[in-house]
């Protein structure tokens, strides 16, 4: 049982928690992740970001997008309530050290992975050259953040609604052709975004790391559900993973494997968005109902 | 008529047995007791059970089991003992069951086994303790042996349904503690074994609920849950605390177990838990599943309650599961009962080399399951989208016995033809999961990664203990609880030394 010590609406359909954790905010590293399950007889698992930890408080900070099942009932929890299961960090934590320039590039949600690892870069002593990525202004997640620590910092939306109209492979083209080209990429984002941007580094040979989000059970290697081709070997993205080299990644068969259960995972969303509205209905019907009847026995 | 009798006409048969030989001389002469008909298990109708979870062996009644009992010839020189990998006194509790003294039975059982509802159930009987045994092999069956394993299912049921269940004895606080890691077989052993001797013991779990492979992997149909829930409350009960959600060498490193939390020993029991592939085309697809995967998806998760669980599973109609262990027939089984039209299981080699309970292999063709002998999967075929629609498969010989001691198959060249299906389960066995052993340095390993032990079942590590199948490789339930065993008296010697 994990408390939710504050919650926070980022856009639309993207929140942050606060979650108590000591033994998790102070082992997590960089790159890692947690599982969680919100009901132990019938939830189901799934992996979420740790955006950001705090040690001294106990707490490590989650961001998720609110757009399957468990995702939204998450999103339905308030501060003060609890998350039943929570186990972490998991994966292997990124590897930092001094590259030297490094272009940490982050589309919708997966900034929030990223964050920590380009604190963790930044620490090292790299120059960070950031680009941020989503679909228009509304989305955009953690800019304040990021440009506390990016040597320069690059905004872009799909509809130009902010920062400059682009993909953002566009810009990470450009800073590889700068001279030096930077020694190192890091791409979080959709899988359609990452593997973009791991055919735009590859032609100026500049390295890619990209961080994996498949589907899992067990987060522990037991299952083998994560498993990706890389290099034309099967990895397993909770134990191998989830970082891995940009260039070796099938990317195709990833974005297969990420179906496996969308027709279940699709109506499973809409009957928990049906369930939830039905719940809110019925709470203003019976909130109406009780004014009502305070206001009969005012009348009285 | 009936191929499945009904538990009432196996019992009411068993007690006219039973009259009839009460008008014999008593005690029985081994002529007599070698023409009591075998017992057969009551078990839910093949069709029936195809559409449920629920368990397949229904259990003997008390009739049965005394009559079943009463075949035993007690030998003296106790072949069966020796077949028992921790040596439980068969002779004399089935004796206890001839005499209906149920509470005597199970109390001899409980001296060497911790788990008999468990392994009662899943224990390979027929390659242990049943396969020596002189009545089997008086008759020249070693399906015909004392059916030992379910009488000692019959008298733990016995016990757990009339609530004698009792919480051991625990001696009086040592101050130390130790810390077991996993909670199948093996970790559940160790951690009653301790904790009875007074030391404090914090079980970690990874998954959200404790059990293991008991839980995760075998089926309801097979192990219902709440005979593993009742083993883990009455650790609770003795005062073991139980930590899911806790991944040691993620959570917390081994090393700051002992060097910074205070435990005086720990004890791996993680189990095998890292899947094998078969290295072909394909495997990747979507549709292609681990067993693990799939079955913690229907156990664990309880996908198969598609009303309650949140977990998806893979609508199949055309399932091929590769293997001829435990494993498969629990896959296949699954599939059948999660409603796929047609179950294939492919298997390199002939039903002999099956290392598959005999008992498992007949419930699964019982219930439809289509057997390819002598087949292997050479690559799997897929459409556009990634999922699987077909396997291209060999046919197979024997060869020459290998190292395992079974003959080898040997693929026939050019007899390669399709199999079509959408559903591939991989049964093929797991690989030791390498967890511990990258965060924890100087934990001495095999190169499959299993983790080396002494004859007491210490690893490299100082106050290092380690059982189960992280050792054994894939074993079986009572294996790892008899490492379990020498490694909590090992602990246990330790911790009084000191």
């Amino acid at each position: 049982m994990n408390r939710i010590i504050s919650k926070k609406q980022l856009s639309a359909d993207v929140f942050m928690m606060r979650v108590e954790a000591p033994l998790i905010a102070s082992e997590r590293r960089p790159g890692q992740f947690v599982i969680i399950q919100l009901d132990t007889n019938y939830g189901e698992r799934i992996p979420l970001t740790i955006a950001n930890a705090d040690p001294r408080e106990g707490s490590i900070t989650i961001i998720f997008q609110a757009v399957g099942n468990t995702t939204q009932r998450l999103a339905a929890l308030n501060e003060g309530e609890f998350i039943e299961n929570l186990v972490g960090p998991l994966g292997r934590p990124t590897h930092i050290e001094k590259f030297g320039t490094v272009v940490c590039v982050g589309g919708g949600i997966g900034v929030a992975p990223l964050y920590p690892i380009v604190q963790g870069m930044q620490q090292a002593g790299n120059r960070l050259l950031v680009i941020m990525g989503a679909r228009n202004k509304s989305l955009l997640i953690l800019e304040n953040e990021m440009r506390a620590l990016a040597d320069e910092l690059i905004v872009c939306t799909d509809d130009g609604s902010y920062g400059r109209k682009a993909l953002v492979t566009a810009p990470l083209k450009e800073l590889c052709e700068r001279n030096p080209k930077p020694n190192l990429a890091v791409a979080i984002g959709p899988p359609i975004m990452m593997k973009f941007c791991a055919e735009t580094t590859r032609p100026f040979g500049v390295p890619t790391v990209v961080s994996l989000n498949t589907i899992m059970v067990d987060g522990t290697g037991m299952c083998g559900g994560c498993r990706v081709t890389v290099g034309g070997k099967t990895r397993f993205v909770c134990v191998d993973g989830p970082e891995f080299d940009g260039h070796q990644v099938d990317f195709d068969n990833m974005m297969k494997r990420l179906k496996a259960y969308k027709q279940q995972e699709d109506h499973a969303r809409d009957q928990c968005r049906l369930e939830m509205e039905i719940a809110k209905q019925t709470e203003r019907s019976q909130k109406s109902e009780a004014m009502d009847q305070q206001a009969k026995i005012r009348s009285e | 008529m009936n191929k499945h009798p009904t538990k009432e006409e196996l019992s009411a048969a068993a007690i006219r047995k039973l009259e009839e030989l009460n008008k014999l001389p008593q005690p029985l002469k081994p002529k007599d007791r070698l023409q009591i008909p075998a017992q057969e298990m009551p078990s839910q109708d093949p069709v029936e059970r195809r559409g449920n979870v629920r368990e397949v062996a229904l259990g003997y009644s008390a009739e049965q089991a005394k009559l079943e009992a009463l075949r035993c010839l007690q030998c003296k020189n106790m072949p069966c003992v020796a077949g028992c990998p921790v040596r439980i006194d068969i002779p004399g509790f089935v004796s206890a069951i001839a005499q209906g003294d149920f509470q005597k039975a199970i109390d001899i059982i409980k001296r060497n086994s911790l788990l008999p509802a468990v392994c009662g159930r899943v224990c390979p009987q027929e390659t242990q303790c049943q396969a020596p045994c002189t009545v089997g092999k008086s008759l020249r069956d070693v399906g015909k042996a004392v059916s030992i394993g379910r009488l000692e299912r019959f008298v733990a049921d016995w016990e757990r349904e009339h609530g004698k269940v009792e919480t051991p004895q625990i001696k009086s606080p040592t101050g130390k503690k130790v810390a077991v890691i996993g909670s199948g077989p093996a970790s559940i052993t160790v951690a009653a074994d301790v904790r009875r001797e007074g030391h404090a013991v914090i079980m970690f779990e990874a998954f959200h609920k404790p059990g293991g492979v008991l839980m995760y992997g075998i089926p309801e149909f097979r192990l219902p849950k709440k005979i593993v829930q009742l083993e883990i409350d009455t650790l609770k009960a003795m005062g073991v605390e139980v930590k899911t959600n806790f991944v040691v060498g993620r959570t917390r490193h081994l090393k700051d177990l002992l060097d910074k939390d205070g435990f005086e020993a720990v004890f791996i029991g993680t189990g095998a838990g890292l899947p094998k592939f078969m290295n072909i085309e394909g495997e990747n697809l979507v549709g292609v599943f681990s067993a693990n995967e799939y079955l913690t998806r229907a156990n664990l998760m309880r996908a198969y309650d598609r009303e309650h669980a949140q977990t998806p599973i893979y609508h199949s109609r055309k399932v091929a599961v590769l293997g001829g262990g435990n494993v498969a027939m629990d896959s296949a089984r699954m599939a059948v009962r999660l409603g796929a039209a047609e179950v294939h299981l492919v298997y390199r080699r002939t039903e002999v080399e099956m290392p598959a309970r005999v008992e498992e292999v007949a419930h699964a063709k019982e219930e439809g399951v289509i057997f390819h002998i002598l087949q292997n999967a050479k690559r799997i075929i897929g459409n556009e989208q990634g999922c699987v629609t077909g396997m291209e498969c060999l046919k197979y010989q024997l060869g020459e016995p290998d190292e395992s001691g079974r003959r080898r198959p040997v693929e026939i060249k050019g007899s390669e033809f399709m199999m079509e299906v959408d559903t591939v389960i991989c049964a093929i066995g797991n690989d030791s999961n390498p967890l511990i052993k990258q965060t924890t340095e100087g934990l001495a390993t095999t190169k499959w990664g299993n983790i080396i032990v002494d004859e007491n079942g210490k690893t490299s590590l100082d106050r290092v203990y380690a059982g189960g199948d992280i050792v054994l490789g894939a074993a079986t339930v009572i294996l790892a609880m008899g490492e379990g065993r020498r490694a909590a008296a090992a602990i246990n010697q330790m911790l009084a030394e000191k």
